[in-house]
């Protein structure tokens, strides 16, 4: 049967953090001691599992999450990269990330998680000056930071680092000089994100009680979001997601996984996994707790707390939500059209937010700010 | 029955807090009517909107059987009145019941607006009034000071006033014998024709329609055909009793006494508060004077949020009307509102409690209109018309002048609060009629259009009083002034919802007003929107929402499908309470906060 492999990666979530940060809305855990060598079985148990029911996929790619999975023993992180390639086919091209955290600690160990196999960082900068690290509660200073960056650019081929702006009191002039300082320094891939005030995050309660003073306001953060492309543009770093920007060639291929509708399997804590297996569709999510899915590997094999398979509704309604985000948008058998409210697809048209032709449909510079709001009305 | 020397009726005339229904509970447990243990706070007050906002909406009335000093047992018939402004006619009723009144005053508060428009019907009842001083056992009580005051300001001798604590019980005793003692006893004629005063109705689910009376003349027995002068309906007494407080059955009720009866009646639409009833044969044909049908003077619209809701909101206001004669409702359409009712109150206290019913006891949420008052619209032709919806505003070149209604406002406030209690006032276009001391306190009374204070007067003098002020009202006439109807228009399209009749000297300020707060309250959407007011044609002010320009999740990886998912279905379940004009969704608050205005 000659049905479409689609690309497909592997989701590792290490949940652990050694602080939480404030704004971080992501299922992360500060424990006071974490033996590696007893999880890592539980991440390889699963990893056969999920193998077992996807035996024709093939890996393209691997990604590192958390939490900071930049804490892990490079050996453990070498053992289930190993395990992955004995389990799947894979690419040989295969791409493997690693979210890294700038401390000197973790940089000095960048040369052995190179040696386990990984050979991609993505950094957590976050920010460019110490007042605004403090401001987000992150651990590690700007020097430490920059030490982070260029070690990881000596030691990998492909490196990224993160940074987060619209933030308390930081004004347009300041992050024009904070992302030009940023671009000078990036080697192909940078993430760029608007601080977004998450509920059941500190920053969450604070804002609630309104002890989250100096956020800039809409329209400051749309023109911070305008400036954002302006200068990335010119620097070479177009975006082809709406808070990704990259050299051509440089896109983070597990992340596009994603945004363009392909499988990937999520282990670890928490982690989602997306599963086309005889010809539907599933959705996978994994105990959120890690205690609980630490328990639930050792007694049941099986770390998954739910899983269903997708209506073509919902694969219709994914695709839009995830493929939008994307420069070049979807491709148009991939538009769930029966789902689209015509009348407002041609007024987004009209209106210069959405662009079709013969090869899809995608957003127009103007419609890339509010592509929620666009999502909206086509599913109106 | 009861001989007319032996009977003494009264009610209880006092502020919200002043002790009133403590004071009822406490006679009626000193006299032994209601044992200790069944005794429960407000025994009067049967509605749970009643007890909780502390406030009588139906009168009620309790015997009370008592043993004087001079050894006899006389027959207390207490009706306790609704105390709201909104109720001012069927307050009259009762005091027309009843021969005498204490006016219950709180020592450490001293009169308030309430007490005086009540105490002013007590007055015009010719009642005798017993001044009662209530809380003298708390620290802050000050006796003389307001006794002062009862007699500056209301005019009546306070020095016999009795001293008392509804909560400890003291005094209590005094204020039983001042009954017999000082109030008079009825009249009547038991050999006349029956004639008997409908005091008050209300819904039952078992017993249907019971109705609160008084027996003015004659007899009125178990098994009577009756029959009703107004409405000119005939039943038979099915039952016939008075309340201690619980139903009691009763064989007869004759001249000066008060009770109750049930007669199949279904609908309390069919009992006309101030109605005289008598027999069927050999009846009286002269009415007791003073009936008055009820009229009500807010109108506002009423519709669902959900539109699918609507069969349930007529099955609501349907059974809330069976027991409420006063509130009338027929069906309206609104561009914006789609299917929901038009409906007249006595008041704003009136529309807030049957919203809230609506609410709570139907679960069904409401977009509440703009209220009006009702216009009179004189036509070029000589004709008049009633306007109570804005929407119905006829072509203004067929129109000669409108006239509205006018009330004679009173208010009671701090010295210090005065000076933001008369520009409240003058900002509301009133004009000041009198104001006079009493001790530390004004007493201001305002000339103003009913339909200045129907928004948001009282919340507005509550907020610059903190609260200090007491606030009362009765309608005195209409008169004619320079009115015009305000359209507000959201991209363009009129909003019929937010239409408002206002004086012309304050359109502008009103429509700018309104046109800033929908600003804030509409969100963004992806093009921009001018928000107008106009009167006809004429744009008289103007705002612009700016398009949305920034409506992203800045990340969105694999976890977060299953979570944008969920988040654009909240986002359609939100949707449902806006409402489409054109292209633009406006949130049902907004409806509601639009027309509180700041000023």
């Amino acid at each position: 049967m000659a049905t479409e492999t689609p690309a497909f990666g592997l989701y590792v979530h290490w949940p652990f953090c050694a602080a939480k940060c404030p704004y971080c809305d992501f299922n992360s855990h500060v424990w006071a001691k974490v033996d590696q060598d007893q999880w890592l079985p539980l991440y390889l148990t699963e990893i056969k599992r999920e193998s077992e029911r996807t035996p024709d996929h093939v890996l393209k790619t691997i990604f590192f999450g958390g939490g900071t999975p930049s804490l892990m023993q490079p050996d453990v992180v070498q053992k289930i990269i190993e395990a992955a390639r004995g389990a799947w086919r894979t690419s040989n091209d295969l791409e493997i990330t690693l979210e890294a955290n700038p401390t000197s600690v973790e940089a000095a160990k960048f040369r052995s998680l190179k040696d386990a196999g990984v050979n991609r960082v993505s950094i957590g900068v976050q920010a460019t000056n110490n007042e605004a690290l403090k401001l987000l509660g992150r651990l590690h200073t700007i020097e430490e930071a920059w030490a982070a960056v260029d070690a990881a650019q000596l030691v990998f081929d492909r490196s990224s680092f993160d940074l987060i702006y619209a933030r308390q009191y930081q004004t347009l002039t300041d992050w024009r000089e904070e992302l030009s300082l940023a671009l000078s320094r990036a080697a192909g891939h940078l993430s760029l994100y608007q601080l977004t005030i998450e509920d059941g995050t500190a920053f969450g309660d604070r804002y609630r009680r309104g002890r989250l003073p100096g956020l800039p306001d809409e329209d400051t953060s749309a023109d911070m979001f305008l400036l954002t492309q302006e200068l990335c543009d010119a620097a070479g770093l177009p975006a082809y997601e709406v808070s990704n920007h990259a050299t051509p060639g440089n896109e983070a291929r597990h992340n596009l996984i994603y945004w363009q509708g392909g499988d990937y399997a999520g282990i670890g804590p928490g982690a989602h996994g997306r599963l086309t297996i005889n010809g539907k569709r599933i959705a996978t999510e994994a105990y959120l707790d890690p205690a609980g899915w630490r328990n639930a590997v050792l007694t049941h094999g099986n770390g998954e707390s739910a899983s269903r398979t997708l209506s073509s509704e919902d694969v219709g309604v994914e695709a839009l939500l995830m493929g939008l985000r994307v420069r070049d948008g979807l491709p148009d058998r991939r538009v769930p059209w029966d789902q689209i409210n015509e009348n407002e697809h041609n007024d987004l048209i009209l209106n210069g937010f959405l662009e079709r032709d013969a090869t899809g449909l995608r957003l127009s510079d103007q419609g890339r700010p509010v592509v929620n709001a666009v999502i909206n009305r086509l599913l109106s | 029955m009861t001989e007319l020397d032996h009977i003494r009726n009264f009610s209880i005339v006092a502020h919200i807090d002043h002790g009133k229904s403590t004071l009822a509970d406490r006679l009626i447990q000193m006299t032994g009517t209601v044992a200790d243990r069944e005794m429960k706070e407000q025994l009067l007050d049967s509605m749970d909107i009643e007890r909780e906002r502390g406030i009588t909406i139906k009168a009620n009335t309790v015997r009370i059987e008592y043993p004087a000093k001079d050894g006899e047992t006389y027959v207390l018939n207490l009706i306790d009145t609704p105390g709201h402004v909104d109720f001012g006619y069927e307050v009259s009723r009762s005091m027309q019941a009843v021969e005498g009144s204490l006016l219950v005053v709180d020592a450490t508060q001293g009169v308030e607006a309430q007490t005086l428009a009540n105490v002013y019907q007590a007055i015009e009842a010719d009642h005798e009034i017993v001044p009662v001083l209530n809380k003298i056992d708390l620290p802050a009580a000050d006796m003389e000071r307001v006794a002062e005051q009862i007699e500056d300001v209301i005019g009546i001798d306070a020095t016999d006033a009795i001293q008392i604590s509804a909560k400890t019980g003291v005094g209590i005793p005094d204020v039983l014998e001042a009954i017999v003692t000082r109030l008079p006893a009825p009249g009547g004629d038991r050999d006349a024709p029956l004639k008997v005063m409908l005091v008050d109705s209300y819904y039952d689910a078992y017993l249907g329609v019971v109705v609160l009376i008084r027996v003015v003349d004659g007899v009125i027995k178990k098994g009577d055909r009756i029959k009703m002068l107004k409405t000119g309906g005939t039943y038979s007494i099915d039952r016939l009793g008075v309340f201690r407080p619980e139903m009691t059955d009763i064989a007869e009720l004759g001249p000066g006494e008060i009770g109750f009866f049930t007669a199949s009646i279904k609908q309390v639409r069919d009992t006309r508060v101030g109605d005289t009833i008598t027999h069927e044969k050999k009846g009286t044909t002269e009415a007791l004077p003073g009936f008055k049908p009820s009229q009500p003077v807010v109108f506002c619209g009423l519709f669902p949020v959900d539109n699918a809701e609507f069969e349930d909101l007529r099955d609501a206001i349907e059974k809330l009307a069976l027991n409420d004669a006063s509130f009338s409702y027929e069906m309206e359409t609104s561009a914006a509102l789609g299917f929901g009712f038009r409906c007249g109150f006595l008041g704003l206290l009136h529309l807030e409690v049957i919203r809230d019913r609506i609410e709570r006891e139907y679960n069904i949420e409401l977009i509440t209109t703009a209220p009006s008052v009702i216009y009179h619209v004189y036509m070029r032709d000589g004709t008049m018309i009633e306007l109570h919806n804005p929407a119905d505003m006829p072509d203004p070149s067929l129109i000669d002048h409108i006239e509205e209604p006018r009330i004679k406002a009173t208010i009671l406030v701090p010295d210090e609060y005065l000076g933001d209690v008369l520009k409240l006032c003058q900002d509301r276009r009133g004009i000041q009629e009198d104001l006079t001391y009493a001790g530390s306190r004004a007493m201001v009374v305002y000339d103003l259009p009913l339909n200045e204070v129907v928004f948001d007067f009282y919340d507005r003098l509550k907020s610059v009083t903190k609260g200090y002020a007491s606030f009362d009202y009765q309608l005195t006439g209409y008169r004619e002034d320079n009115l015009v109807k305000m359209q507000i228009l959201v991209n363009d399209e009129p909003v019929d919802a937010l239409s408002m009749m206002v004086h012309r000297d304050r359109a502008e300020a009103r429509g700018r007003a309104m046109c800033e707060k929908l600003k804030d309250l509409i969100p963004r959407h992806m093009f921009k929107i001018p928000i107008q007011a106009a009167i006809g044609g004429r744009i008289i002010a103007r705002e612009t929402l700016a398009a949305l320009r920034k409506d992203v999740t800045a990340k969105c990886y694999g976890g977060d499908a299953t979570r944008k998912r969920k988040l654009l279905d909240k986002q359609k379940a939100g949707k449902k309470k806006m409402r489409q004009f054109g292209k633009v969704d406006i949130p049902q608050e907004a409806f509601i906060s639009a027309l509180k205005m700041d000023g």
